[in-house]
């Protein structure tokens, strides 16, 4: 397009003076300034999933939690069973669909015996929901606590079932992972920091 | 079939709007008159086929065509009427159809009534609206195709988001989509003088109905948006600082701006470059809110069906139509030089307090918005920007922006006398001081409803002191008066019922956020609750049948002082076919509140339910302003120097061969 | 994203696109109940609810993500508010108790962005954004009443034909 006016065999137009020079067409170029920063940001912002919130507990030490026994065991959960070996702290409910899509992958960790999983059987409906759940499709679970209430869970800084925490021996937390997760997570994240910790 | 013709339409509206994009922008650089007004025949036909392709996707969802994967998805046989049809827009595919469709409409509407347009500004204008077209016909025809078979159809669809079945929904994005689409028209003039490099009162004069028309659509999607989420979500919030809700504000307030900016153009042939800058920076933010919602990129309670293939779509669209439109102003704008001079007190120098106000708020509002994501994007932390951010921010913008809303109107083009202004507001000052005091007696534990109220009684009297000065009244007699009022141009009573409408919604906003009354109780039958002065006596509940859903009603009696006022029967409604369950509250509203009360869970038996009982004070006022502002623009719409298809002013055709030579240029030695 | 109490039937986005939408809809559902504070919540010391309403406010229901903890209706947020309240008995500050929660969700969890460095643009902003303006705007008025001062007045026929042409303002 040739942008020319139609009336340009005319004289010019008044009020349409030469444009000035450089200092003058400064502030006219600030919109394209902005626009450009603006989409960068997006760009980058559609390759994220704005879901997934980072979580402010990375080395930090696991929060006291003496989380009482899932109705027909005797042991729960305390913040003290978390010490001495690198171990798995998995956040599950019955109600959870993703954790049912994650389960064999747990029961399969938990029969090679490479790391300890334990259990926060958060916000059940009823008491018998969580041991039930086990019962029927198995439990991978060295310790389980139960949740009702969520204390756990907000010291935790959960938002949504399955979260897993990787804790180390000194019983510091060093990587969470959102959602279930996927045979590719643990050979590609979750292992390698689980081979590291335990190796130092 | 139809399904067919719907998808085959809408291809040919592409191929239409790329004729009307090309052929009459190169007759407008030749001087080509057929070629220009190719654009007029191509407007029309784009319209009539995205029609077509509209009324398709409707057809099938008013039959329950299940072998289109968009009506499987969002419709199901046993829906009532109403809602198939809404059902056509209550989906991401379909809301894009009706996008482009209002699109069309715009264009040819410019087509049919733009008779006093020149032709060569008309055939731009229609050829820039036609590349808007392509880039959405594209998105849709590649991305979002709601005319996609499912074979072998399903028995049955999966229905609609229950909350999306309300009449008021229904017709919420219709008007918004007039009023965010509304923009595109204006943009396109826009696009269509710097093309021109030439900006003037005669443009302003014909670009400022489709402002208008616009701006009261959008006023009124919002506020039909606003209302839905004040009965429906149960517990009478009206303004939630949504991402998607500033979306659909940030064009508001710049498109209020340039409605204030472009009287200047008209009048004083000054802020060429600014008003250019605001009508593209307007529909940007429309394209901007369309990206947000769809894209995903930010987290909403409005999120629905977004995707990451669709947000680069939009983006690469929104980057390409806006960074073209700011390449060609910081080309042509620095050309558009003004005319006409000012003092800084005066109307001009009010009118651009208010642009500087507004468009400082739409920063801020879009900062707040934005920021999370770009901190993110920087690796800077996850941040939330909400609510309390927002009104810490906007509320002492909008104290100025009041407080000049009075004074502006008082003053002269040109040079005006602040003092003499505010003499004459004394009686808006009292009001102020009188209905502050008020409030602080109701209230002191918060400044907000003092200020609040001060602030609309300041803005309603001064906006009526206004309009007494211009018909003269108790200066003249009072016939003298009527006859002036009668004679004022509607665009001054445009304004005179928009102003008060702000004063009016803000005495309802004031209203509700300060004295809002709430008891939340479990509550067995035979039980009365008191609150404020109208005590609640639930009489129990009952299950009804409805269409598609099963609701449980509760029935309160109300009275006040003894004596029976309503009866309210808020529902709990579950829709077994989506899953989902709905609250209708039941609203009894009078001039001093809402009466307001929500049915809860059953709980402990015996027919006991929690209930929620609120008194939102004064929000009445909150939806009669805004109906009063949306008004002001119609009645400025209706003014007949500014009426779609008004012949030219004859001054402007006296000094043609240009149907609109600068005036100052004949005047400046 | 992973599941929560209320949207039981969600699943990871990547698992089952058509979930998403499901997703979406459960979400929005989760908006549509009447608002989140149930009776049994309420504490019986009208000061300390109205604290704990102030506090609900600022707090982001971080299953929803766009709404406060009192306004919705999920079982975490119902939790916080129980935990918000629980803690005020306890007679922690409102500081206490927002710090708290921070310290387990981030900043995320704040309604009000927390005012430090990585803020700092966000709080100045508008502040900034209006100075710039407000200096533009000075410069350009200056501008327009400077060029008025140094013309020289228009003559009567000059005047009335400004007047005429600009004319169709009401008198």
């Amino acid at each position: 397009m040739t942008g020319l006016p139609v009336s340009s065999k005319a004289p010019p137009p008044a009020g349409m003076s030469s444009g000035g020079g450089l200092r003058a067409r400064l502030p006219f170029l600030i919109p394209l300034v902005v626009l450009a920063v603006i989409a960068a940001y997006f760009y980058v912002g559609l390759g994220r999933d704005p879901h997934v919130v980072p979580s402010v507990l990375i080395d930090q030490p696991v929060p006291d939690l003496a989380l009482p026994p899932i109705l027909g065991r005797d042991r729960g959960l305390t913040t003290a069973d978390l010490k001495g070996e690198v171990s798995l702290l998995n956040v599950f409910g019955s109600w959870c669909v993703a954790c049912r899509v994650e389960h064999p992958l747990l029961m399969a960790l938990a029969e090679q015996g490479v790391v300890p999983i334990h259990g926060v059987n958060w916000r059940e409906p009823t008491p018998e929901a969580g041991p039930n759940w086990l019962d029927r499709l198995g439990d991978p679970y060295t310790l389980v606590g139960a949740d009702p209430d969520s204390r756990a869970a907000i010291a935790l800084g959960v938002a949504g079932a399955p979260e897993t925490f990787v804790i180390d021996a000194a019983g510091m937390i060093r990587y969470k992972h959102t959602g279930p997760i996927t045979p590719d997570d643990w050979e590609r994240t979750l292992w390698p920091i689980i081979r590291k910790l335990q190796a130092e | 079939m139809i399904v067919e013709l719907g998808h085959f339409a809408l291809i040919l509206a592409l191929a239409v709007a790329v004729i009307q994009g090309t052929l009459p922008m190169l007759g407008a650089a030749r001087n080509h008159g057929p070629w220009m007004e190719l654009a007029r025949t191509a407007a029309l036909g784009q319209v009539a086929l995205v029609g077509l392709s509209f009324a398709c996707l409707m057809y099938a969802y008013v039959v329950s065509d299940f072998s289109v994967v968009n009506v499987v998805r969002n419709s199901h046989s046993l829906k009532p009427m109403l809602y198939k049809v809404s059902g056509t827009w209550g989906n991401h595919e379909g809301s894009m159809l009706l996008w482009v469709l209002i699109l069309a409409l715009f264009g040819a509407a410019v087509a049919a009534w733009g008779r006093n347009l020149p032709p060569a500004l008309k055939a731009r204008t229609l050829a820039v609206q036609a590349w808007i077209a392509v880039g959405f016909y594209l998105f849709i025809l590649l991305t979002s195709n709601p005319f996609v078979r499912m074979l072998p159809p399903p028995a049955d669809g999966l229905g609609l988001n229950p909350l999306l079945q309300d009449p008021g929904l229904a017709f919420h994005p219709p008007l918004l989509y007039l009023g965010y689409v509304g923009f595109s028209i204006v943009f396109s003039f826009a696009i269509a003088a710097l093309i021109e490099g030439r900006v003037d009162a005669a443009w302003a004069r014909w670009v400022r109905p489709w402002t208008l028309s616009a701006w009261a659509f959008l006023t009124a999607g919002i506020a039909l948006g606003s209302w839905w989420a004040y009965y429906e979500l149960g517990w009478g919030g009206w303004w939630f600082w949504d991402p998607v809700e500033n979306a659909s504000f940030l064009p508001w307030l710049t498109g209020t701006a340039l409605l204030h900016s472009a009287i200047v153009v008209e009048k004083r042939e000054t802020l060429k470059a600014w008003t250019i800058f605001l009508a593209i920076v307007t529909f940007g933010l429309s394209l901007l809110g369309t990206f947000l919602v769809r894209s995903g990129v930010l987290t909403s309670v409005h999120a629905f069906a977004t995707d990451p293939t669709r947000g680069v779509f939009i983006l690469l669209l929104l980057v390409i139509v806006l960074g073209g439109s700011f390449a060609l102003f910081a080309w042509r704008g620095p050309q558009l030089a003004g005319g006409g001079l000012f003092r800084p007190v005066s109307r001009e120098g009010g009118l651009l307090l208010n642009n500087l106000i507004l468009c400082t708020a739409a920063a801020a509002v879009l900062l707040g918005t934005l920021y999370p994501l770009m901190l993110e994007a920087v690796g800077g932390g996850k941040v939330s920007v909400g609510p309390p951010f927002f009104n810490a921010v906007f509320v002492p913008l909008m104290v100025p922006l009041i407080i000049a809303m009075a004074v502006g109107p008082l003053l002269p083009w040109k040079r005006g006398d602040l003092g003499g202004a505010l003499q004459r507001l004394w009686i808006a000052g009292a009001a102020a001081a009188v209905a502050g005091a008020w409030a602080w007696t109701r209230d002191m534990s918060t400044l907000l409803g003092l200020l609040g109220m001060a602030m609309a009684a300041w803005l309603l009297v001064g906006t009526l002191v206004e309009l007494a000065g211009r018909i003269q009244l108790f200066r003249a007699p009072v016939t003298e008066s009527l006859r002036r009022l009668v004679g004022l141009p509607r665009s001054a009573i445009g304004m005179t019922l928009a102003h008060a409408g702000l004063a009016i919604a803000l005495v309802g906003m004031t209203g509700d956020s300060v004295w809002k009354l709430e008891s939340i109780q479990v509550t067995a039958p035979g039980e009365t609750v008191t609150v404020g002065r109208h005590s609640y006596t639930f009489e129990g509940a009952r299950e009804v049948t409805g269409p598609n859903y099963l609701a449980i009603r509760g029935s309160f009696r109300v009275e006040r002082d003894g004596r029976p006022v309503t009866t309210l029967e808020p529902e709990r409604r579950r829709y077994p076919v989506e899953r989902g369950e709905t609250t209708e509250a039941a609203i009894h509203p009078t001039w001093l509140g809402d009466l307001y009360v929500t049915l809860g869970d059953s709980q402990g038996g015996e027919g006991a339910f929690v209930t929620r009982i609120y008194f939102n004070p004064f929000i009445v006022w909150l939806w009669t302003g805004v109906g009063l502002m949306v008004g002001g623009g119609l009645v400025s719409l209706a003014d007949r120097r500014l009426r779609v298809g008004a012949p030219a002013p004859r001054r402007a055709r006296a000094t043609a061969p240009s149907p609109s030579a600068p005036a100052t240029e004949t005047v400046t030695p | 994203m992973a599941d929560h109490p209320e949207a039981a039937g969600g699943m990871r986005r990547r698992l089952v696109k058509a979930v998403v939408v499901l997703v979406a809809i459960l979400l929005m559902s989760g908006t549509g109940q009447a608002g989140g504070i149930q009776p049994d919540e309420i504490l019986a010391d009208p000061a300390l609810e109205a604290r704990a309403r102030e506090i609900g406010r600022e707090l982001r229901c971080l299953v929803c993500q766009n709404q406060s903890i009192d306004d919705s209706n999920a079982e975490l947020a119902r939790d916080m508010r129980i935990l918000v309240r629980a803690r005020l008995q306890a007679s922690d500050t409102d500081r206490e108790v927002l710090d708290y929660v921070v310290s387990r969700y981030g900043d995320f969890v704040r309604l009000r962005p927390p005012f430090k460095a990585s803020t700092l643009l966000l709080w100045f902003g508008p502040a900034l954004i209006l100075a710039a303006g407000g200096l533009a705007m000075v410069l350009f008025v200056r501008r327009r009443a400077g060029i008025e001062d140094s013309l020289p007045p228009l003559s009567e026929v000059e005047q009335a034909r400004l007047e005429a042409l600009l004319g169709d303002r009401p008198r």
